[in-house]
């Protein structure tokens, strides 16, 4: 455990070097730069800021230079907006998208994995039939069809949830529940295939004829097994949760980490999108490690593997 | 080589894919809705792009069939039209992707060893990356042009072709036909060319089909946010983002290209799977 820990983490140093250093250079050879804006600024002005960002060096200096702060920690000053730092920016929004990806998540999940056991349980009766062709049905269903299909019927006909926005809890259900309806039809289609495999298995049924009650076979024995999918799922849905969240906040007017991004992309705000690009890589990274060892956890034979 | 064992494979895969309604049915909506999409621009007595702000936000009627949008251009022109777009970049792309990950599959199984090892870890690395990103990155910076937007979607789609290629020239590797190939002879690129390719169609078509919808839907959520297709051109996500934005006044600007779109996803993923079943007869549905 402790030494995948430790290669992980020995693995992720080049990794996002790399990752800052493609970054840099494709924003550098990008044509348009940061202050070139519609809003004309004057010529010392422009030349003052070039100076203090170093962009009248070489560019080899400049990213030497950007590696130095970075390996202290500092991601430098937004280029559109000089008065903030890029970790206070990614401090003010990345709580929000955090917390659309965690109700999203917990949708998924809640949703999802009694659905599919469920469905595995009653097989073959219309308690599996329905909630299988809904969840085709989730899983063909863009975020972004389904998004303003549920404005429309939930918040400008029922009058249930605002439209947009995020000021408080009633804003947080609709974004959520957009984002994770997807992931709840595709867990629950994981876990029904999980449990039915896992239902068939020799342990199983020698817990059934010790007499083990049907509930305690499927929390205790059959759950372990059958929601192993689920767990190798939950390292690609965290990065597609992060991608879905740019378009969740951008059709609901959410002011996260996501339509930052964009924006500072736009904007050719350059440290602002290193920063970003760095921030959710080493998050991914991160969490990438956390399910691995929940899998290795749960599963001791992926352990030996390692 | 025996050309009549592989007809009769076929044929066997056709017929278990015949037997199969839903992916019957899809195959023959998604002719359709190609058709649809090929044709109809130029049945409409419409184009695409003409504006006619006397006629904005009309519902349906005899003229349009679809309704005008915010600019009097004729819903079914753009729908239809903005369909060829996505279909278009649907394909195109998917092909850039097999094109890269059955290559390094390939290449990767059958070297083997060392560079095998080095090889996937590579793609395990991409794969923990959140690509959506780069992707974004690169449309916002160099413009959004049609072909950037292949190889930026291709170049994200291939990391699971890849690894399904690899996994199958490895098994096939050990297969007599390739030793006895070897033991002709022939040149590495022969056999990877003329042997070890034709037997991992099965697999590539299946992927492929399942491709072909996550590349639309990127696409469609590029030109969501505004980084894919261009106005006055249109895609399916594109027309989307439009009818997002006029729902409260005029909800057919959503409705006809979000469920065009939908069908069109759904009919390719179960003709995906319909394909799965009909060429693997080992593999079993859960």
């Amino acid at each position: 455990m402790t030494k995948l820990i430790f290669s992980r983490l020995l693995q992720a140093i080049p990794t996002l070097w790399v990752i800052a250093t493609v970054t840099f250079f494709m924003t550098r050879f990008a044509p348009g730069g940061p202050f070139d804006s519609e809003k004309a600024i004057p010529e010392e002005i422009k030349i003052k800021l070039e100076s203090h960002f170093g962009l009248d060096q070489p560019l080899f200096h400049q990213y030497l230079l950007y590696l130095k702060n970075l390996l202290q920690g500092d991601l430098g000053p937004s280029f559109k907006y000089p008065e903030w730092e890029v970790s206070e920016l990614i401090a003010t929004a990345f709580p929000v998208s955090l917390t659309l990806g965690a109700l999203s998540l917990m949708i998924a999940l809640l949703l999802g994995i009694p659905t599919g056991m469920l469905a595995a349980l009653k097989r073959n009766s219309w308690m599996d039939y329905l909630p299988m062709s809904l969840s085709m049905a989730g899983i063909c269903l863009p975020t972004f069809v389904l998004g303003p299909f549920l404005i429309y019927a939930l918040s400008t006909q029922l009058g249930l949830f605002p439209p947009l926005g995020w000021y408080g809890p009633t804003d947080w259900f609709l974004p959520s529940l957009t984002l994770g309806l997807f992931y709840a039809a595709y867990i629950a289609r994981l876990t029904r295939a999980g449990m039915l495999e896992t239902l068939q298995q020799e342990y199983i049924k020698t817990a059934k004829a010790k007499g083990a009650s049907s509930w305690r076979i499927l929390s205790k024995h059959a759950a372990q097994g059958g929601l192993l999918p689920v767990i190798t799922f939950l390292g690609p849905a965290f990065a597609g949760l992060i991608s879905g969240s740019f378009v969740i906040e951008s059709i609901f007017f959410i002011p996260g980490l996501g339509k930052f991004f964009v924006t500072a992309a736009f904007n050719r705000d350059y440290t602002m999108v290193l920063g970003t690009v760095l921030f959710y890589a080493t998050l991914i990274i991160f969490l990438n490690l956390l399910v691995d060892l929940v899998q290795a956890w749960i599963d001791p034979k992926s352990r030996q593997s390692k | 080589m025996s050309t009549h064992r592989s007809s009769s494979l076929s044929k066997d895969a056709w017929s278990r894919l015949v037997a199969n309604k839903m992916a019957i049915a899809s195959l023959i909506m998604l002719f359709f809705i190609s058709m649809l999409c090929l044709f109809g621009p130029l049945l409409s007595s419409h184009s695409f792009d003409q504006q006619n702000l006397d006629k904005v936000f009309q519902a349906p009627s005899i003229d349009h069939p679809l309704g005008t949008d915010s600019l009097g251009r004729d819903l079914f022109a753009r729908t239809t039209y903005g369909g060829r777009i996505s279909l278009m970049v649907g394909l195109l792309a998917t092909l850039v992707s097999l094109i890269i990950g059955v290559t390094y599959g390939m290449a990767s199984g059958y070297a083997g060893g060392k560079i095998d090892a080095w090889m996937m870890r590579f793609v395990d690395v991409l794969y923990s990356l959140p690509f959506i990103i780069f992707v974004i990155l690169l449309m916002v910076l160099f413009g959004r042009n049609f072909l950037l937007l292949f190889l930026a979607i291709g170049a994200v789609e291939w990391l699971t072709m890849a690894r399904i290629t690899r996994a199958q020239t490895i098994t096939l590797k050990k297969a007599e036909f390739i030793e006895a190939a070897r033991a002709l002879g022939f040149s590495h690129w022969r056999i990877l060319f003329h042997h070890l390719l034709p037997n991992l169609i099965g697999p590539i078509i299946i992927y492929a089909t399942l491709t072909v919808p996550a590349v639309m839907l990127l696409e469609a959520a590029l030109s969501f946010l505004g980084l894919g297709v261009q106005a006055p051109m249109s895609s399916w996500g594109s027309l989307i983002q439009e009818g997002a934005e006029k729902m409260d006044a005029a909800p057919w600007l959503l409705l006809f290209p979000g469920s065009l779109f939908c069908l069109t996803l759904f009919a390719l993923n179960f003709l995906g799977d319909g394909l799965r079943d009909a060429l693997d007869p080992k593999h079993t549905k859960g």
